[in-house]
């Protein structure tokens, strides 16, 4: 007998949570205790009492298993709203990544070229190296990074997506 | 402003909230705690013998009361202890406060002295949790608790307290915002009960498939069922929880079904055309084989707790409500519409045919006590005291669950989800707490009656004359029958080895001691039992070999019953043995 895997799916999911101790441990060990994924967790303060913070989780797995997801996120007592990004609508997903990369002579000219048409800004440099700043859909930078393997990248910090609906009126 | 100590504060939270009754063991975090239990009269103490036994005792309280069970328990191993209780309440929906101590909030997460993460270990396996830093904090938390633990679908809080925050002083007269944000699910949406209604009115086939949750919804719950039942002539069935809620001596009666449950249950469930899901959750005892299972009907599900709703079986109608308020709202609707449901003649006359395989017949004998016979016996002896009866995890239970009838609810106090051996006697100790006038029994098993054994201390000293009735085959009967099923008869350790001598344990702890063997003595000594004002612990030999049927074996449908033992075949393949 082999473990069989399902066909999963990627979804967008945003949180208003209680801004107190242990509430991100709660929805973090729900997902690991329920055996779902995280692909990327984000959270931050978001109110101006410091009440609540907006968490956004990116998961995978099957539409019945994203439907249970939410419904155990929303039983937890300091969860108080979950929205599906994914499945709501048109939405926008930005991530910020540094980037840091090594080297001298063309390495260095083509690493600041690609960089300048990936709209990244240099926010640290030395004689031998970079740290390229840089915000876009996950994918963008999926994509940066790999370009970036090839002249030098020495180190990569993300912080994950964060997302938001679009807004309704006319655009 | 006049200041109390956070242990006062506590102390004065739980009498606002009508405790009478606490189950704990002292130890040194909680000894503020204690100190002020000791100096008031409100509130009742129990001194258990381990901690398990505490949690254990407070869901029996909760489940035969319908009140929230409370547990008093130190840091450290008094948390860790009662984790498995808690983990219980959770899975079977029991409504627990349980208080733990913990260590001084200068020592936290310095591995002090009888330290541990007890809000972390209990996150998972508890609805909600705190730890509290001040005591400012106490009586507003102390509210949300209960609100938590006893509001919508009902399970374990734990309230951790540093025992520097019991100690220090906090204004007495502070303005509390609890249980504002917490909101369960009440009415349903009058046009999914209009929908039900239709559903289950022009049905052919219907069922009623209940659980737990009308126990929980309250007795008022109960009473809506058996008028729903007889609106619309559908059967009825239940969840092993569930039991009590639909009288066992109602016509439209079942059984119970899943598992160990009866054959026309299972045959109705799966040849049923609507299926109407109250406060159960298709778990996987219930629903054996998920593809094969009820594959033509229409299921309605009302449950109050949405993620319970479409888990395991997809439903047509899911209902997010209060079962007993959703069914009260179905009765007003089949009213006043004056609804005449489909003559269910037809389906009847299958019903009939299932129930005359008598599937609960079992070999009889003159020469040993079959198990089933022993629960029988108790049932006749007992049936017109509205016994509570509590069960331990395995064959007994099972037994019991099939062969004891109820006619009530909160009469059935058993570990349904977490299958948790060691739950009776604390779960009997904490009914009788509840229900000092109650005939109390816990049929055990000689194997789990032993998970929890030091408890017969409590009894004795409360002066509980709790029955404890052991179907004593000398196997962990579960075990072995599965063994039997699945690994060729290859009795891995599942042979209860070097027993204690029950009846002279039993007058080593204070009690009286009862053992029988013989199937004609069995009436008198069950008499002799039920006589006795005092507790009673009752070694009730029984045929060793017995097995409990009928069965559908993991990863087998409903339709695949296994009625009686020569249909048992010696092994399974992997992916049968893979499921629990």
């Amino acid at each position: 007998m082999h473990i069989k895997e399902e066909f999963a799916e990627r979804h967008v999911l945003t949180l208003t949570v209680d801004n107190e101790a242990g509430t991100l441990a709660r929805i973090a060990g729900m997902f690991t205790s329920r055996g779902y994924n995280i692909d990327s967790l984000t959270v931050a303060d978001i109110s101006e009492d410091h009440a609540t913070s907006r968490i956004t989780i990116v998961t995978k797995g099957p539409p019945p298993v994203i439907d249970q997801i939410i419904a155990q996120c929303e039983r937890l007592v300091p969860v108080h709203k979950v929205t599906d990004l994914t499945e709501a609508g048109p939405h926008v997903e930005r991530e910020l990544a540094l980037v840091k990369v090594s080297g001298t002579g063309d390495q260095r000219v083509e690493a600041m070229r690609l960089a300048d048409i990936y709209r990244a800004r240099v926010i640290d440099a030395t004689v031998n190296s970079f740290i390229f700043e840089i915000t876009g859909g996950p994918d963008k930078i999926d994509t940066f990074v790999t370009l970036m393997r090839e002249v030098g990248l020495v180190e990569v910090g993300r912080t994950g997506i964060v997302g938001l609906m679009r807004g309704q009126g006319p655009s | 402003m006049p200041e109390k100590s956070g242990a006062e504060i506590l102390i004065d939270g739980l009498i606002e909230q009508g405790v009478d009754t606490v189950f704990g063991y002292p130890g040194g975090a909680v000894l503020p705690i204690y100190d002020a239990l000791f100096q008031q009269k409100k509130i009742k103490h129990v001194l258990v013998r381990h901690e398990a036994g505490a949690a254990h005792a407070a869901e029996g309280y909760a489940r035969s009361t319908g009140k929230p069970g409370v547990v008093l328990v130190t840091s450290g191993p008094g948390a860790t202890n009662a984790v498995t209780g808690i983990a219980d309440a959770f899975l079977d929906s029991i409504p627990l406060i349980v208080i733990t101590g913990q260590v001084s909030t200068l020592l936290i997460g310095t591995d002090a002295f009888q330290e541990a993460d007890t809000v972390g270990i209990t996150r998972h396996c508890s609805k909600h949790n705190y730890l509290v830093k001040d005591p400012a904090d106490l009586a507003a938390t102390v509210r949300e608790a209960f609100a938590i633990a006893t509001k919508g679908r009902p399970g374990p809080v734990v309230i951790d307290i540093p025992k520097n925050v019991q100690v220090a002083t906090a204004p007495t007269d502070i303005k509390s915002n609890a249980a504002q944000r917490f909101h369960p699910a009440g009415e349903a949406e009058y046009a999914l009960i209009n929908k039900a209604v239709e559903l289950l009115a022009n049905a052919k086939a219907p069922i009623l498939y209940t659980g737990g949750g009308i126990i929980n919804s309250g007795p008022d719950a109960s009473a809506a069922l058996r008028e729903l039942a007889e609106l619309s002539g559908a059967p009825v069935t239940s969840t092993l929880m569930g039991l009590g809620a639909y009288p066992a001596s109602g016509e439209a009666w079942l059984g119970m079904l899943g598992m160990h449950g009866t054959y026309e249950a299972n045959m109705a469930m799966n040849q049923c055309d609507v299926m109407l899901c109250l406060g159960a959750r298709f778990d996987d005892r219930i629903t054996g084989r998920l593809d094969a299972f009820s594959p033509d009907s229409i299921k309605v599900h009302v449950d109050i707790d949405r993620s319970s709703i479409n888990k395991t079986v997809r439903v047509e109608l899911p209902i997010v409500a209060d079962v007993g308020t959703a069914i009260r709202q179905m009765i007003d609707v089949w009213k006043g519409r004056k609804v005449r449901p489909q003559p269910l003649t037809e389906w009847w006359a299958k019903i009939k045919g299932w129930r005359a395989v008598e599937c609960l017949n079992y070999p009889a004998s003159k020469d040993e006590i079959m198990p089933q016979f022993a629960i029988e016996r108790l049932y006749a002896a007992t049936k017109d005291k509205s016994p509570i009866i509590t069960t331990e995890v395995g064959q007994h239970q099972m037994w019991a669950a099939q062969h004891f009838h109820f006619e009530g609810p909160n009469k059935w106090l058993t570990s349904g989800g977490l299958g948790t051996m060691g739950y009776g006697m604390p779960a009997a100790i904490g009914a009788q707490m509840g229900n000092p006038d109650a005939l109390v029994i816990d049929i055990a098993g000689e194997a789990s009656i032993q998970m929890n054994i030091q408890e017969m201390g409590t009894a004795t000293q409360y002066r509980l004359p709790i029955k404890v009735f052991i179907l004593n085959n000398e196997w962990m009967g579960m075990v072995r029958q599965w063994q039997e099923l699945t690994y060729e008869s290859r009795y891995s350790e599942s042979y209860s080895d070097s027993l204690p001598d029950f009846v002279a344990l039993a007058e080593a702890y204070g009690w009286k001691g009862i053992r029988c063997d013989d199937p004609e003595k069995l009436d008198d000594a069950i008499a002799e039992m039920l006589a006795y004002d005092g507790p009673v612990m009752f070694d009730c030999r029984v045929s060793k070999k017995a097995n409990c049927f009928p069965m559908i074996p993991s990863g087998a449908a409903h339709t695949e019953m296994i009625l009686h033992s020569d249909e048992v075949s010696g092994t399974m393949d992997d992916e049968a043995k893979a499921l629990v």
